[in-house]
């Protein structure tokens, strides 16, 4: 899902590696070109799965635990919405929501491939979204906290590359929510789970796959909220514009 | 050496996507010889469906078997969704308790026959405790009593041309088909009875489809006729169901 969204977080972004002199670092791009590409169709077919997500839900804002779950049946918890179908003509906005999620699924999936090769071929996930060994001292990361907390802008030398919340945000989107997504997605098809059985077995069930897709999506939109809210904190422009054309924002600001 | 740069970069895309558009080509002459590409097919959201479909006619086995349950496990509520059919012939057959009730199989089939629902209790009867999901999000788990449609299609002898098997609802409304895998499913049945009952109104009576590895909108309900046949353009609107008319996609496998 959020594979490549969580790439553009960003007080600060850097791909080159650490060792790399920091003129060097100010000519190389910011973001690498497959990131940047990969990023944006999947900003796309991320908007389309969240709203073809609400549509499908519209159809029965309720959720279950366990095996199976309808109206009639005590519920885990309700949500204040209404259920937008079922009389006749049967026509809620499950019907296109469904066909819309699959598509873009199918987008996020084909679109997260190259992407996930690439970050490990290129050591990208091990160099940028590892966390590196001095970021995780205890007096490290309460600076990089309380930096944060105090909405304290970090210094150009910080922010040529992510921070440890940064990497644990994106290592965590990308490594845990991202598979939960497409298990959970998965769990839920008669068909899959007719070859695979284990998919929902192991999750107590389709209702409670369904139940997991459902907060994992809200997590992911949370993500989102705060990505973006970073980006605008620690400028707008010049981070949009670093992972559209792979600018390094430095570069234009006069030295 | 930016101008080299691009330039360079400008043939290598030219390339990938020539060799992107070729390969799109021919996995759709292939898909389409396989039959990988589902009625349904056409517009923006055709690509997602097709793409869909051919993933799991690919990976799945043909006869994996949906998982099946205890009874313990059966659903104390079998929510309902929609009305039996309102037309003057249901209401007619209802009264009369079925007794004129046919189902006319019909098609590419060596003989075409019309049953009785005591003919078609004639034939060895199954028994499944499935899963059955709506798309709409709910589900239960239920006993399904009846008899395979394999072997229906077995005694009415179907063509090797065949394709598709389509049925139709007393409710003229309703209507859906299968591919020859799913319909030959050891899974797919005729179901006249539930949880040990004859079959209730509300879920279908006197004869619904049940297909286990797709979404209950697959499962019509009180069926009247099984036409087996070899395209599906001229059933209906070619589209191979009721559903892709009002957005809900052919294939329900999810």
């Amino acid at each position: 899902m959020v594979v490549s969204a969580a790439l553009a977080m960003s007080e600060s972004a850097q791909v080159a590696g650490l060792a790399i002199q920091s003129s060097d670092v100010l000519d190389s791009p910011r973001h690498f070109a497959l990131v940047r590409v990969t990023h944006w169709i999947h900003t796309l077919s991320f908007f389309a799965l969240v709203v073809s997500g609400i549509g499908i839900l519209l159809a029965h804002p309720r959720f279950y635990w366990g095996e199976t779950g309808g109206v009639g049946t005590p519920s885990l918890f309700d949500l204040p919405l209404p259920f937008l179908v079922t009389n006749p003509p049967y026509v809620g906005p499950s019907s296109w929501g469904r066909s819309l999620h699959f598509l873009s699924a199918w987008i996020c999936i084909l679109n997260g491939l190259p992407y996930a090769i690439f970050g490990l071929l290129s050591q990208h996930f091990r160099k940028n979204l590892l966390p590196m060994g001095s970021q995780l001292s205890g007096r490290s990361i309460s600076r990089v906290v309380s930096n944060h907390l105090r909405m304290k802008r970090p210094s150009e030398e910080e922010s040529q590359t992510y921070n440890v919340l940064q990497r644990l945000a994106y290592l965590t989107v990308v490594f845990l929510f991202f598979p939960l997504m497409i298990w959970t997605g998965l769990a839920m098809s008669p068909s899959v789970t007719s070859v695979f059985p284990i998919l929902v077995t192991a999750l107590h069930g389709q209702q409670s796959a369904r139940t997991i897709h459902f907060f994992i999506a809200n997590f992911l939109v949370l993500f989102l909220l705060v990505h973006v809210a970073m980006v605008c904190l620690a400028g707008f422009t010049k981070r949009v514009r670093a992972m559209i054309t792979g600018q390094s924002a430095a570069r234009k600001e006069p030295t | 050496m930016s101008q080299m740069l691009s330039r360079r970069k400008l043939i290598t895309t030219g390339l990938a996507t020539a060799a992107g558009v070729s390969g799109l080509g021919a996995a759709a002459i292939l898909a389409k010889r396989y039959g990988l590409v589902p009625p349904d097919h056409g517009g923006i959201f055709g690509v997602g469906e097709t793409m869909t479909y051919a993933a799991q006619r690919i990976l799945m086995a043909r006869h994996s078997l949906a998982r099946e349950f205890n009874r313990s496990q059966i659903s104390k509520v079998a929510p309902i969704n929609g009305n039996p059919p309102q037309n003057e012939i249901y209401q007619r057959l209802l009264a009369g308790g079925f007794q004129d009730w046919r189902l006319t199989v019909d098609g590419l089939v060596a003989r075409p026959t019309s049953f009785s629902l005591a003919e078609l209790k004639r034939f060895p009867q199954r028994t499944q405790i499935t899963h059955q999901a709506c798309e709409e999000g709910w589900s239960f788990i239920a006993e399904w009593i009846g008899v395979q449609l394999s072997t229906v299609l077995n005694f009415v002898g179907v063509r090797p041309e065949a394709k598709y098997v389509a049925y139709f609802s007393i409710d003229e409304a309703w209507w859906d088909s299968l591919d020859m895998p799913d319909a030959l499913h050891p899974q797919t049945f005729l179901a006249y009875g539930m949880n040990g009952q004859e079959l209730p109104i509300g879920h279908g009576a006197p004869v619904r489809m049940r297909v286990a590895r797709q979404l209950g909108f697959k499962s019509v309900k009180h069926l009247r006729q099984i036409t087996v046949t070899d395209t599906l353009k001229n059933v209906g609107d070619g589209l191979g169901s009721a559903g892709p008319a009002i957005g809900y996609s052919w294939y329900g496998g999810i």
